[in-house]
C-alpha cells in the first residue's frame, strides 16, 4: 500500500468515530428532549 | 462553577453553545484539515503519511484533556455535590473513550508505514491504551448499579484514580525508549515548522469545539432522561 492509502485509511477512521458520537450524542439528546416535552404537557 | 449549578440555567446557555460548538468546529475542523492534507507540505522524512498528523494529535490532546475533565467532574461530584458534576462525567465518558479510540487506531494506521508495525507494547501506546480501558472502565461502573447516584460515585473514584495515567502519557516517551517520538510542542515553543503547525492548532480548535458539543448535547440528553424518570415516578405515586 502506498501512503496516501493509510492517509485515506485514518481519516475514514476518525470520520466514522467522531461522525458517530456527534450522531449518537444529537439523537438521544433529540429522543430525550421530546420525551420529556411530551410529559411536561 | 456553583452559578450553573441550576440545570435551568445551564441548559439556557446549554442550548445556543452546542449548536454554536458544533457548526462553528465544523467550519473550523474543515478549514484545518483541508489546510492540513492539501496545502500543507508533505514531511522530508516521513513523506505522505505525516498528513495523518492533523487527526491523530489532536484526538490524542482532546483524549487526554477530556480525561483531566472527567476527573475535575468526578472531584466536584464528590466533594461539592454539584448536581451537574455527574451529568458531566457521565456525558464525557463515551465521548471520550471514542476519541482515545480514534487516537488509537489512527496512531495504529500510521505506525504501519512509519516503523513497519500496527503496534508495539511501548510505554506511549500502552499508557494511551490505559486510558481508553479507564474511560470505559468510569462508563461500566456508572452503570453497574441500580441507584444511579452510587454509581456515579463509583465512576467518580475512578476518573479520580485514573489521573495518575495523564503524566505517565505525558512523560513515557523521556521514560522509556519508544519508537514513539517525543513531544514537538511544548509550553516553551515548537519544533514544528508554522506551514504544519498552524494547520495542526486549527484542526485541533475545530475538532475541540465538535467534541464539547457532542458533551453538551449528551449532557442535555441525560437532564431530560433525569427529568423523564422524576416526572414518571410522580405519575406512578400520584
Amino acid at each position: 500500500m502506498n501512503q496516501t492509502a493509510f492517509v485515506i485509511a485514518a481519516y475514514v477512521a476518525a470520520a466514522i468515530g467522531i461522525g458517530g458520537v456527534l450522531a449518537w450524542a444529537y439523537l438521544t439528546m433529540r429522543r430525550a428532549e421530546r420525551r420529556a416535552e411530551e410529559l411536561r404537557r | 462553577m456553583h452559578r450553573f449549578a441550576n440545570p435551568a440555567r445551564f441548559l439556557r446557555l446549554a442550548r445556543p453553545a452546542s449548536a454554536v460548538c458544533f457548526w462553528g468546529g465544523l467550519l473550523i475542523a474543515a478549514i484545518g484539515l483541508y489546510w492540513g492534507v492539501f496545502a500543507a507540505p508533505a514531511d522530508y522524512l516521513q513523506g505522505e503519511s505525516v498528513r495523518m498528523l492533523y487527526i491523530h494529535v489532536p484526538t490524542a490532546w482532546l483524549s487526554m484533556s477530556g480525561y483531566a475533565g472527567l476527573a475535575i467532574a468526578g472531584f466536584s461530584a464528590l466533594v461539592w455535590r454539584h448536581p451537574l458534576a455527574d451529568v458531566a462525567l457521565l456525558a464525557l465518558a463515551p465521548v471520550g473513550a471514542v476519541f482515545s479510540a480514534v487516537c488509537l487506531i489512527t496512531g495504529s494506521i500510521w505506525g504501519r508505514p512509519t516503523w513497519g508495525t500496527w503496534w508495539v507494547w511501548d510505554g506511549r501506546l500502552t499508557s494511551m491504551l490505559v486510558l481508553f480501558f479507564l474511560y470505559l472502565g468510569v462508563i461500566a461502573l456508572a452503570r453497574s448499579y441500580d441507584e444511579p447516584g452510587r454509581g456515579a460515585k463509583m465512576a467518580s473514584i475512578l476518573a479520580l484514580l485514573g489521573l495518575v495515567n495523564l503524566p505517565i502519557i505525558k512523560f513515557s516517551v523521556e521514560w522509556w525508549n519508544t519508537l514513539h517520538q517525543p513531544a514537538s510542542i511544548t509550553l516553551s515553543g515548537s519544533s514544528i515548522d508554522g506551514s504544519m503547525l498552524w494547520p495542526l492548532l486549527t484542526s485541533a480548535l475545530g475538532i475541540g469545539l465538535l467534541m464539547a458539543s457532542a458533551v453538551l448535547m449528551r449532557m442535555r440528553a441525560l437532564i431530560a432522561e433525569r427529568k423523564v424518570s422524576a416526572r414518571l415516578a410522580r405519575l406512578a405515586a400520584a
